[in-house]
């Protein structure tokens, strides 16, 4: 098996070292993955599936032995897959679990498609979800999750590119023996700087003057910096000390003193933290713990903490978006400095230092073009409230600018991150309220507000009303003991915005993201919202093409950020249930043909349509036939294409709908660009 | 009979075991995944199915059999076999669990024992006909002859 995009991986793969017995030059070909599922036929039947794709498998069944496995075998491992209901340990559970210490891609996977698990699976931190029965088609692809981690965790450096960064960067591939996931990191490298380079060129307009290089916190390096704190004393652990400790050359006072500040807070975290936090901490941490990047600073402003939390929090806000895809995809530059604000604010963060100077970004032509059109569409009432939002939200800010009053590098960063930070949604809403006072500025915030606006990060209440710099939905799933799901009001945020107007935004967009045009907007939730904002749904829907317009086109051969952002898209429409499910996975499969469908895409419309195919849409199956002997050549035609189609055809009427909970419509296939 | 008619034979029945909706696509799924290195993949898989099968009718049967039932476990039951009914194929198997999860979320008995004789009536049917198909497949190669592969492109 070899999936067509890896062609040029396996070039790359070849030139750089990799872990000792490790080795795969035909990537993804030994991936080791472990397979966790108490069902013995399952667990079988994977275990089969995924040698046939030449992965590396390693089963149990038994959570507890999984965490042993990867325990004692650090680094043993690629990516886990782990079932839900599990007797000994929720699925979950294990989840956070092998976030927190080995910092994995994880994929759940159920028989349950509910949608509550499914965003359960988001939040704790899963790079995916998939249903069983699970096809093979799906796991072909898992190898695509590893990959976006190392990509993101190699971002950074990339960017950089300075000679200190190339010393760092060697420095760090020869360690790769310690790198749990490094077994394609250097060789990640050169493609993902070429990708990096489109995504990072928004990201650097506002920074270009003042890049500084960023620093890759590795897993080894971070070992390095906790084995030196721990020498001194968490109390005692001063920089300059630490970096005298830790004698890593080209580490500057300056890197160490930001991730300091985030370990830091990591452990405030990990000792007072409600569950639902803790998996957010986890994913956050665990990126963190990989990398521990640093955005240069703007203004003089230390923007670094920002940048590394945000990548990490970008992890976390991937998880917590609906599209549960690749959770490091979050990470590509802007919306991690989203998420990471999010995250740095949600655990009151008192470090985040931003110059008042950032306020100007704010008002930067990139946000207004952002926005553009987006004002017009909102009502004067909206702005009101937009401006009375701003005044809560100042209040609250002073809370935060009482310790740290930099608010505006926050908002900058925010800012820059609305075209991806709206896909990427969600988090943020409960940290709105804590938008530091620069968020007040009338004419940028408002329409910056319009689309945070929406985001109810006051549990729902604030309807509109709290500006937020960034169109992050708030999406509860981040602390759902404080914003369930139901009080969402982010019916109207952009981020959940994405899944109710996502038809309107689908009519928008011909970018080539057609094909969820048929997805219902009547997400129960967002009903009454709906009706309220139908404002706040245009500036959504403008922002959302204008997002996917940026990201469609540009992104075409970034394959890690695109689906993770139109991913997103389409997750959220799993929110509901059944069609949802098989809607999202077609949404999937579109976005993925928009991004530029390769093999791999198809493979993953060929599975969805599978799916739908086998419930009962008849049109889904006209839809599916020339896909799957397109792009198939497991199934060559020996029955009679024809017969065994009409078989399933009268068997499926016959039957009548398997499951109540399937009211799809197959119009969303119709679409389909095959 | 010779190899040719009894091919002919398992290729019908197979096809009628998807026409009556006993199996779906799953099954397909299971049997690209057997070949020369693994020729009893599908039996295997199969067998370790009904053996867990059997014990969790088992236990839902004892489950529902008391004062006090437990919604949630029963439901968590119902769950694992629809979790492995679905992926070897047994597709109306599947559709009584959905059913079953219902009426066990409304936690009405009555529903649920209903749910329970019909699961257990349709496991028992796939069962029987798995194993006719089994056999069939056992004399195919017992004569000699190679089981046809069953391919279908949707």
């Amino acid at each position: 098996m070899n999936p067509s995009g890896k062609g040029s991986m396996s070039t790359i793969s070849t030139s750089s070292a990799r872990k000792a017995g490790e080795l795969v030059p035909d990537f993804p070909a030994g991936l080791r993955v472990l397979v966790v599922d108490d069902d013995p036929t399952c667990l079988m039947i994977l275990e089969k599936m995924l040698c046939t794709c030449l992965y590396e498998v390693t089963k149990c069944n038994r959570a507890e032995t999984a965490l042993s496995l990867l325990r004692e075998k650090k680094n043993g491992f690629d990516i886990v897959i782990s079932d839900v209901h599990m007797p000994d340990m929720d699925g979950f559970k294990l989840l956070e679990h092998i976030g927190l210490e080995m910092d994995l891609p994880v994929i759940m996977m159920s028989a349950d498609d509910g949608k509550n698990v499914v965003m359960k699976g988001v939040t704790h931190g899963a790079c995916d979800y998939l249903i069983k029965p699970v096809r093979i088609e799906a796991l072909k692809n898992i190898w695509q999750h590893v990959v976006r981690k190392r990509k993101n965790e190699w971002k950074d450096l990339e960017q950089s590119g300075s000679a200190e960064e190339g010393d760092r960067q060697q420095k760090q591939s020869a360690d790769e023996a310690d790198y749990s996931s490094s077994a394609n990191e250097g060789s990640w490298k050169n493609s993902k700087k070429r990708r990096d380079e489109d995504e990072d060129a928004e990201e650097r307009d506002d920074t270009s003057a003042l890049k500084k290089p960023r620093v890759v916190w590795s897993v080894d390096l971070h070992q390095q910096f906790v084995a030196a704190v721990n020498q001194l004393g968490i109390d005692k652990a001063v920089p300059k000390k630490i970096l005298e400790l830790m004698n890593v050359p080209g580490l500057t006072r300056e890197n160490v003193a930001s991730h300091l500040q985030k370990y830091r807070l990591y452990l405030r975290r990990l000792s007072g933290v409600s569950q639902h936090q803790g998996s957010l901490n986890n994913s956050f941490i665990s990126t963190q713990d990989a990398t521990f990047g640093s955005i240069s600073s703007l203004n003089g402003i230390d923007l670094q903490t920002l940048a590394a939390a945000s990548q990490h929090p970008a992890q976390s806000l991937a998880t917590l978006q609906a599209a549960g895809l690749g959770r490091s995809t979050a990470k590509a530059g802007v919306p991690m400095s989203i998420v990471d604000q999010r995250n740095l604010f949600s655990f009151e963060n008192p470090r985040l230092r931003f110059g008042e100077g950032q306020q100007q970004h704010m008002n930067s032509n990139k946000t207004m073009n952002l926005l553009h059109g987006i004002p017009t569409t909102m009502e004067p009432k909206q702005l009101v409230n937009l401006h009375q939002s701003t005044q809560s939200l100042g209040s609250l800010n002073m809370r935060v600018s009482a310790t740290t009053p930099q608010s505006s590098p926050l908002i900058m960063q925010m800012a820059q991150s609305q075209p991806r930070g709206q896909m990427l949604s969600e988090s943020i809403a409960s940290h709105v309220p804590r938008l530091p006072t620069a968020m007040a500025q009338p004419n940028v915030a408002n329409s910056v507000l319009g689309r945070d606006g929406i985001a109810d990060v006051s549990r729902g209440s604030v309807y509109n009303q709290i500006p937020q710099t960034s169109p992050m939905l708030s999406f509860p799933g981040n602390q759902t003991t404080e914003v369930p799901i139901n009080s969402f009001p982010l019916g109207s945020t952009p981020g959940i915005s994405n899944i109710t107007p996502k038809s309107n935004f689908q009519d928008e967009v011909t970018s080539g993201m057609k094909g969820s045009g048929g997805f219902a907007p009547s997400y129960d939730i967002f009903n009454e919202l709906h009706q309220q904002k139908s404002n706040d749904w245009e500036l959504q829907n403008v922002g959302l093409a204008y997002d996917a317009s940026q990201h469609v086109n540009p992104l075409q051969g970034n394959i890690d950020v695109s689906p993770s952002v139109l991913v997103h898209q389409g997750f959220p429409s799993t929110q509901q249930a059944g069609q949802n499910r098989e809607a999202n996975s077609i949404g999937k499969a579109m976005y993925s043909l928009g991004e530029g469908m390769d093999q791999t895409n198809l493979q993953n419309i060929g599975q969805n349509l599978n799916t739908l195919l086998v419930d009962n849409s008849v049109r889904v199956k006209t839809e599916r036939v020339p896909d799957a002997s397109s792009q198939s050549n497991l199934f060559p035609e020996h029955y009679g294409q024809e017969d065994l189609l009409s078989a399933f055809l009268k068997q499926q009427e016959g039957m009548g709908p398997a499951e109540s909970e399937f009211d799809f419509d197959g119009y969303s296939l119709d679409n389909i660009p095959v | 009979m010779e190899v040719g008619q009894m091919q002919r034979q398992w290729v019908d029945y197979t096809k009628s075991l998807f026409l009556e909706g006993f199996l779906d696509s799953q099954f397909l799924q299971l049997q690209q995944l057997q070949d020369e290195n693994n020729p009893d993949f599908v039996v295997e898989v199969v067998s370790l199915f009904f053996e867990d099968s059997e014990r969790l009718l088992n236990d839902l049967t004892n489950s529902l059999d008391q004062q006090g039932i437990d919604y949630k476990k029963a439901d968590a039951y119902v769950h694992q076999l629809k979790g492995s009914s679905s992926s070897i194929g047994a597709q109306r198997v599947k559709n009584c669990c959905i059913a079953f999860r219902n009426f066990c979320e409304q936690q009405n008995i009555d529903g649920c024992i209903r749910c329970l004789e019909q699961v257990k009536q349709e496991y028992c049917l796939v069962k029987n006909k798995l194993e006719t198909l089994f056999g069939l497949e056992r004399q195919i190669v017992a004569a000699g002859g190679s089981i046809p592969t069953m391919e279908l492109s949707f």
